[in-house]
């Protein structure tokens, strides 16, 4: 790595508020999440889920309040922090000029990883591209190339993952590969975050659910009943 | 050394993708040469060129196609929010900056190397008679106006309205660059070359190149985050 990465084993979110202009799009929100934890973020649209997970990311500043990674602040300039970070977007931060190595590597690269071409053929092969590695991605289909964003968010090995919308586009096999994929952050330790609105992908693979509610945050129940019920009964508390 | 080959990074990514698509940097040529062409029709009346023309074209020809290049150069980041996914690598966010500034000069290289023979031929403009005076006016003045224009491509990259913003911030501060590259170009294609003037101007276009990249250097990082 570029920077020596600090390593965390908790994320820790205290009143953390972000406001646009008028609009409190994030309102006091407090929250953690330790190692090994996978925690959905669920909310109807413009709840505060993408913002939420850009403060995280370290990508916006919150307008008050404070994020820790373990016992380090969250700092705008800190790159060793951002190292430990991984990020899929609901856009998917790829260069569909480029092809689906040319972008993993390019990104391996900036992140200063080792053995970049080895981590670019196992990527590949997860995402089930490796027979068209060298094809623009500009070819691909939604599926294909959100296959390959999880892949480039994940390709350093990051210890918090953020992942917004991560099933949009994936067929069957790939939200299985997905889930799998998810199961195994859990087991490495890694502290995930979804923010997601397919709850049925998601429904029993979870640690706990968070709901965003005009920027408020509410712990969805634990219990027997299925996960979009709780849902719907935490949004209509 | 890890800044620079950020940097490199950074650069090679932005022309191997300008190799395949060429759109900017076709984009751009055509609009410099055109503008070249169109003051050619208004400026020279029976073979001979307005006097001082040459230089202010040539350097509105660098400043108009210069602003296209840039907004198209930060319009690749914006459509699958790459920039947000550079802004996470653990590397210093100015390295960042410096590829693609880097990415953008050497794209504007390539459209002078066209725009300057071709002025030199339109309005019969000595502007090989001292050549390195020239390229050293060119070379300052194009990192000048990049350098200031590459951190306002970056900041409005999300704006709603960036084509418009671009241009209206950009030109006002980058009008001592614009003076400068004129006045010191037009002192070489004087009737009676006034050397001792361009290399004022030129000392001057250096000076602004240490100011803007520094600034801009400064305040990439705390600019970019939202």
């Amino acid at each position: 790595m570029s920077a020596s990465p600090v390593d965390f084993t908790t994320l820790t979110l205290a009143e953390v508020s972000r406001v646009f202009g008028r609009r409190r799009a994030l309102n006091r929100v407090s929250f953690r999440a330790d190692a090994g934890e996978l925690v959905a973020v669920l909310g109807p649209n413009g709840a505060g889920k993408s913002t939420l997970l850009s403060i995280v990311a370290t990508l916006m500043l919150p307008s008050s309040g404070r994020v820790m990674y373990g016992a380090q602040d969250s700092d705008r300039s800190n790159a060793s922090l951002r190292a430990r970070i991984g990020l899929l977007g609901h856009d998917l931060y790829i260069y569909p000029e480029l092809s689906p190595a040319e972008n993993l590597r390019f990104f391996g690269r900036l992140y200063g990883l080792e053995r970049i071409e080895r981590r670019v053929e196992e990527a590949l092969e997860r995402a089930g591209l490796s027979e068209r590695r060298d094809d623009a991605v500009s070819g691909f289909s939604r599926g294909m190339r959100q296959r390959l964003a999880v892949e480039r968010a994940l390709l350093h090995d990051p210890r918090l993952v953020l992942l917004d919308e991560p099933f949009t586009g994936l067929d069957d096999r790939a939200i299985e590969a997905l889930k799998q994929r998810l199961v195994s952050l859990r087991d490495a330790g890694c502290i995930t975050l979804v923010a997601t609105h397919d709850l049925e992908h998601v429904e029993g693979m979870i640690d706990r659910g968070v709901v965003l509610r005009d920027g408020r945050l509410v712990e969805i129940s634990k219990g027997a009943a299925p996960l979009r019920e709780r849902y719907r009964a935490a949004i209509a508390e | 050394m890890r800044f620079l080959r950020t940097a490199w990074l950074v650069t090679r990514k932005d022309l191997l993708i300008e190799a395949r698509s060429k759109e900017i940097l076709l984009t751009t040529l055509f609009f410099a040469v055109s503008c070249v062409l169109v003051f050619a029709f208004g400026f020279v009346r029976e073979g001979r060129a307005v006097t001082d023309a040459a230089a202010g074209i040539l350097w509105i020809a660098i400043a108009f196609s210069g602003t296209l290049a840039l907004g198209r150069a930060f319009e690749r980041e914006r459509q699958s929010e790459t920039l947000r996914a550079l802004m996470m690598a653990p590397v210093a966010r100015p390295a960042l900056y410096v590829g693609k500034l880097v990415s953008v000069l050497i794209l504007l290289a390539l459209v002078e190397a066209v725009v300057l023979p071709l002025v030199a031929l339109m309005f019969q403009a000595p502007l090989f008679d001292h050549l390195p005076y020239v390229l050293g006016l060119l070379t300052t003045g194009t990192i000048g106006f990049a350098a200031v224009g590459t951190l306002f491509a970056a900041m409005l990259v999300r704006a709603r309205s960036r084509d418009v913003l671009l241009p209206i911030l950009l030109y006002p501060i980058t009008i001592p660059v614009i003076i400068a590259g004129v006045r010191g170009t037009a002192a070489l294609l004087q009737p009676e070359i006034d050397l001792p003037m361009a290399r004022a101007w030129l000392a001057m276009l250096a000076f602004f190149d240490i100011v803007f990249v520094t600034l801009a250097l400064w305040t990439f990082e705390p600019v970019m985050t939202e």
